[in-house]
């Protein structure tokens, strides 16, 4: 056992783990931040996606001890990351929810993390940046077109 | 995963120590074919000697007609670097089609060449350029350095720490991606350097290879029509659900010819 600190979402946090804990585990279950979630645990899926010192990563293949000293945001850190108070969504969930870009929702946190690094790198990514930049990330329901729209009205709305 | 011990070495030379005070210990570099690995269960350390931040292994630098990278450098560094995007334009963007961008922030060159993935991209690449992989005990020329599927020179305990990349007059790369992990179906790397062709192909064969009918061909005639005069024979080569022997044979055809046509078609020479 280690004991590993971090930020997470802004706040220091310290744990404890064992050298093989991941940090999608440290997340969902030591820190409560189940937003971050486990779609296929073979480093495919995108769901688990995070920031880790401002770029996307799948947490499911990084181990907690990787990130010592380092800084995570994850899904509930988004909104206030934005807007102090947290009581106005992201640009892009606002734009995810208005475009109808989910529909199960369950790649949408992953989705979500991987357009705000998208977005970062391409601040108006145009079709085919924005299919190469969410290559990581699947999504079993939508078909992909309006969380295609939902990039371009965010990228829109962060440019206002 | 089965338990083991995570240390974080300070330099290359407790790194190597480490490596060789611990007989199943192992380097740990982006992790993003280690730790899918160990998830399986598919390997067994009993360290993870964590060497990705190492100063020793850092760094793109351009001297004496070569690009230097550092074993630990990130995919996303190659793909954005300046100086490769200048120097080496088709090794930059080999980089950029690696996997996805969660892939790229993580993955490293040291890391994509020491495992050595039949179906990888960095491979084509060292072994088209005739780069020289450096460890901290010897050079080992390209040639000599990739032995098969997953399998190296690379011995007990031996680290690379950088690869040098002579710069080519011309090179393009290009590839079929997976279309779900976007590893290389095939891929076809084509330089000239030093007024010499070579062409080397991966996800086609069991390893990395050189087509030498492809160079004999090119150096005769440096043209996509030399490509498709040549006759590719399917055995030996990959088959499996996702396409059989005689598809990659036909792409090794395509991919070369259409990294030929972006190598003549562009003013700088060098794209993929
Ligand atoms: C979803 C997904 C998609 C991918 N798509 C592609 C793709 O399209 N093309 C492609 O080429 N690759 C692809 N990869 C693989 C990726 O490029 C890996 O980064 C790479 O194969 C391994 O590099 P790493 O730094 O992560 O190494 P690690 O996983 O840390 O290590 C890999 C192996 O190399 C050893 N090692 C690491 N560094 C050194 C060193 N300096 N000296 C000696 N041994 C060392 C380790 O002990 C281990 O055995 C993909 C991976 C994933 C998860
Ligand atoms: S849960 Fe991490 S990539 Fe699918
Ligand atoms: S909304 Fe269901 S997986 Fe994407």
């Amino acid at each position: 056992m280690s004991k590993v600190a971090l930020t997470v979402n802004g706040k220091p946090v310290e744990v404890e783990v064992e050298h093989r804990t991941l940090l999608s585990t440290v997340l969902r279950e030591a820190l409560g931040l189940t937003g971050t979630h486990i779609g296929c645990d073979t480093s495919q899926c995108g769901a688990c996606t995070v920031h880790l010192d401002g770029r996307v990563v799948k947490s499911c293949t990084v181990l907690a001890v990787q990130v010592q000293g380092q800084s995570v945001k994850t899904i509930e850190g988004l909104a206030p990351s934005f807007d102090a108070s947290g009581a106005r969504l992201h640009p892009v969930q606002q734009a995810f929810s208005e475009c109808h870009a989910l529909q199960c929702g369950f790649c949408t946190p992953g989705m979500i993390m991987a357009v705000t690094g998208l977005l970062q790198d391409h601040p108006q990514p145009d079709d085919q940046q924005i299919i190469h930049g969410l290559e990581g990330n699947l999504c079993r329901c939508t078909g992909y077109v309006n969380i295609i729209k939902a990039v371009k009205q965010a990228a829109q709305m962060m440019q206002a | 995963m089965y338990e083991f011990s995570y240390v974080k070495p300070a330099s290359l030379d407790e790194a190597a120590q480490l490596l060789a005070n611990h007989d199943d210990a192992k380097p740990l570099s982006g992790g993003m074919t280690l730790i899918p690995t160990l998830k399986q269960r598919l390997a067994q350390p009993s360290h993870l000697i964590d060497i990705a931040a190492l100063t020793e292994l850092r760094g793109i630098e351009v001297t004496a007609g070569q690009l230097i990278i550092g074993a630990a450098t990130r995919h996303i560094e190659v793909a954005t670097s300046m100086t490769v995007r200048t120097a080496l334009p088709a090794l930059a963007a080999l980089a950029s089609t690696i996997g996805d961008p969660q892939v790229r922030n993580r993955g490293t060159l040291g890391g994509s060449v020491a495992n050595n993935d039949p179906n990888a991209d960095y491979p084509a690449a060292v072994l088209a350029l005739g780069a020289t992989v450096h460890t901290q005990r010897r050079a080992i020329a390209a040639d000599d350095f990739f032995q098969g599927v997953f399998t190296t020179a690379i011995e007990e305990g031996e680290l690379i720490t950088r690869i040098a990349f002579p710069l080519p007059t011309r090179a393009a790369y290009a590839k079929f991606p997976h279309p779900a992990s976007g590893f290389a179906m095939t891929g076809v790397f084509v330089a000239e350097t030093g007024g010499r062709v070579r062409v080397a192909v991966t996800g086609a064969g069991p390893g990395v290879f050189r087509w030498r009918e492809a160079e004999a061909a090119l150096a005769d005639r440096f043209a996509a029509e030399s490509i498709e005069a040549l006759v590719v024979d399917p055995s030996g080569l990959n088959a499996d659900i996702h396409a059989p022997a005689e598809y990659r044979a036909n792409l090794m055809k395509v991919l070369a010819s259409r990294a030929l046509r972006a190598i003549l078609n562009s003013s700088e020479g060098a794209v993929a």
